[in-house]
């Protein structure tokens, strides 16, 4: 019998993500992957795995799924996510860690509160074949992870692995969530020059809300309207992910992860990667402020979060008992002899 | 010599742009494209991939492996010499039904162009394309130049639906949509082939700097090599071109 997560109700958007999916630009198509590659990278560390395996992807609300497998380790990252097992009464295992799981057992990922997204791995990695090198679903294209598309209720997700690894848990002590309102750096460019100084000023000094058009192309921005010098077309050439485009209405986009390969509007700034994960945690009603940095700096800035994040993954342990109780020994008996303990 | 002088655009920390002008011109799509190969060919640690557009080239860099001054440094050394087009370039023979619902925009673009409907397809089947770049969608190529007679902007009614293999016109360029999607361009035709397939690498039939010439079929021959298209059984003519 293969091994799978069925999914009893799928959230408001749900995918199958890696890293993302690279070379194949030239041919329009875009990278996709992750929104938030660092706690991607989290959670299939905390779940045992290479930090190329794919997780699943979820935006705003999580899913309720099955547990189709003698036992699956699952673990989720982001924001204030927590995996909640299903009983009289549930079970909250909370998010930052990993848990073992067994066949019949239904989870839901849920209160994702400060972050739009999270991930959830599961040990071994989800069995779907990669397409042009990667995991990655590309709704827009219909190819990709799961069936091209986002999860379903009545889907089944089939997992690699059909049993969990004998070992103890992992977990993380929280990432401090005041990040959320931390500036967000930019490199000027590359159509520095198509804009005003006064749209430079006022993209480095105001506030901008993130509107309700926001997906994982990128992030409609409310602000002031960033003025043009001398028409707002340009001859089409080549995105990076976190660019932040232009057209004519003067409203700013910040183009993410599944943004188009190549566009004909002006850049007037690049998010730096180091940062590129704050802004995938934004949402509808969050506000942005940037700051300009050189590349130099930007460079640097993103070895320094390489290294801060390999200290974070360095620093998983196996998870304290909650209020002085061994949260998993209790699960485990609650399971077996039906003890109702209330939520920790 | 010719001297090739750009200018680096920088894209945040992992990619930069090296533009070559600011408009649409084979000369500097040549140059484009020769910079590109060169890239490909050279292996430089932590490039990412390259983007050839009209007129720049995006070079996509890890920036733990390596930085952009360093890159720029490498890219100019590749930029000695006289850059051309560099790789071999491939021309297709692309089948084009022109006819009735195959070709919804064919009579308001005679009648834009003052040309009898003929004409539009005789012009537009007459002329050997070059493959810009790909872009907007999956598999979408530019291809240029137009003949002038059937330069026209884009449609003020964008449709919210082109199906896929719709053969377009818009400015000086003419394309397919290789999927469905959202369109401005004006449909003269469509083409039984398949431009975009994921499950190929490449994933796209053409490439940047690849030639198309568009060949006029009628409907019997648009069903049958649709039905070989489907069953996998079709092969688009292609034959080398001397770099």
């Amino acid at each position: 019998m293969s091994a799978a997560l069925a999914v009893v109700a799928a959230g408001l958007h749900t995918t199958v993500q890696d890293r993302g999916r690279f070379g194949y630009q030239a041919f329009g198509v875009p990278v996709s992957g992750a929104l938030d590659v660092e706690s991607l990278e989290i959670a299939n560390r905390l779940a045992g795995n290479d930090p190329d395996l794919p997780a699943v992807e979820i935006l705003h609300l999580g899913p309720t799924l099955r547990v189709e497998a003698d036992s699956v380790r699952v673990a989720v990252a982001a924001g204030s996510a927590e995996i909640e097992v299903q009983g009289e009464p549930p079970a909250s295992l909370g998010g930052w860690r990993s848990a073992l799981l067994r066949r019949g057992q239904v989870f839901r990922v849920h209160r994702l509160g400060a972050s739009v997204c999270c991930y959830l791995a599961v040990e071994g990695g989800f069995a779907v074949e990669p397409v042009l090198g990667s995991a990655s679903t590309y709704v827009r294209g219909g190819f990709g992870g799961f069936r091209g598309r986002a999860l379903a209720a009545g889907d089944a997700l089939p997992l690699a692995q059909t049993n969990a690894a004998e070992r103890s848990e992992l977990a993380l002590i929280p990432p401090n969530e005041t990040r959320g309102d931390r500036l967000i750096r930019v490199v000027l460019g590359p159509q520095r020059d198509h804009f005003t100084e006064a749209a430079v000023q006022a993209l480095l000094s105001a506030e901008f809300l993130v509107s309700k058009d926001a997906d994982r192309m990128g992030l409609r921005l409310e602000g002031p309207r960033l003025g043009h010098r001398g028409g707002w077309d340009i001859v089409s050439d080549g995105i990076a992910t976190g660019a932040i485009q232009v057209p004519g209405s003067g409203q700013a986009i910040l183009l993410l992860a599944d943004h188009q390969t190549t566009g004909g509007y002006p850049k007037i700034a690049t998010v730096i990667s180091a940062d590129l994960p704050l802004v995938g945690r934004r949402k509808p009603g969050d506000r942005i402020r940037f700051a300009a940095v050189e590349v130099a700096e930007a460079e640097k800035l993103r070895r320094e979060a390489r290294a801060a994040l390999d200290a974070t993954i360095a620093s998983m342990a196996p998870p304290r008992p909650r209020g002085g109780l061994d949260l998993d020994r209790l699960h485990e008996t609650n399971l077996i002899s039906g003890v109702v303990f209330d939520q920790l | 010599m010719q001297e090739t002088s750009v200018k680096f655009l920088p894209c945040g920390d992992t990619a930069l742009v090296v533009e070559f002008g600011d408009r649409i011109d084979r000369g500097l799509s040549d140059r484009v494209l020769g910079l590109d190969a060169r890239i490909r060919a050279a292996g430089l640690p932590g490039v990412i991939e390259s983007v050839p557009t009209f007129r720049s080239l995006m070079v996509h860099y890890d920036p733990v492996r390596t930085h952009a001054q360093a890159l720029m440094t490498a890219i100019r050394t590749l930029l000695s010499g006289e850059l051309d087009a560099g790789r071999s370039r491939r021309l297709w023979r692309v089948p084009v039904c022109y006819d009735g619902d195959l070709a919804p925009d064919l009579a308001d673009v005679a009648e834009r162009t003052g040309l009898t409907t003929d004409r539009v397809v005789a012009l537009h089947s007459a002329t050997r394309y070059h493959v810009y770049m790909i872009g907007f969608l999956p598999g979408f190529p530019y291809m240029g130049d137009l003949a002038p007679e059937l330069e026209l902007p884009r449609r003020s009614d964008p449709r919210t639906r082109v199906p896929p293999g719709s053969v377009s016109i818009a400015t000086t360029m003419t394309a397919v949509y290789p999927v469905e999607s959202p369109g401005g361009w004006h449909l003269v035709g469509t083409t039984p082939i398949k431009l975009f397939d994921p499950a190929l690498s490449p994933p796209a039939l053409l490439a940047p700097g690849d030639a198309v010439e568009f060949e006029r079929i009628d409907r019997a021959a648009f069903a049958r090599i649709q039905a070989d298209c489907e069953r996998g059984t079709y092969r688009v003519q292609h034959r080398d071109l001397a770099a």
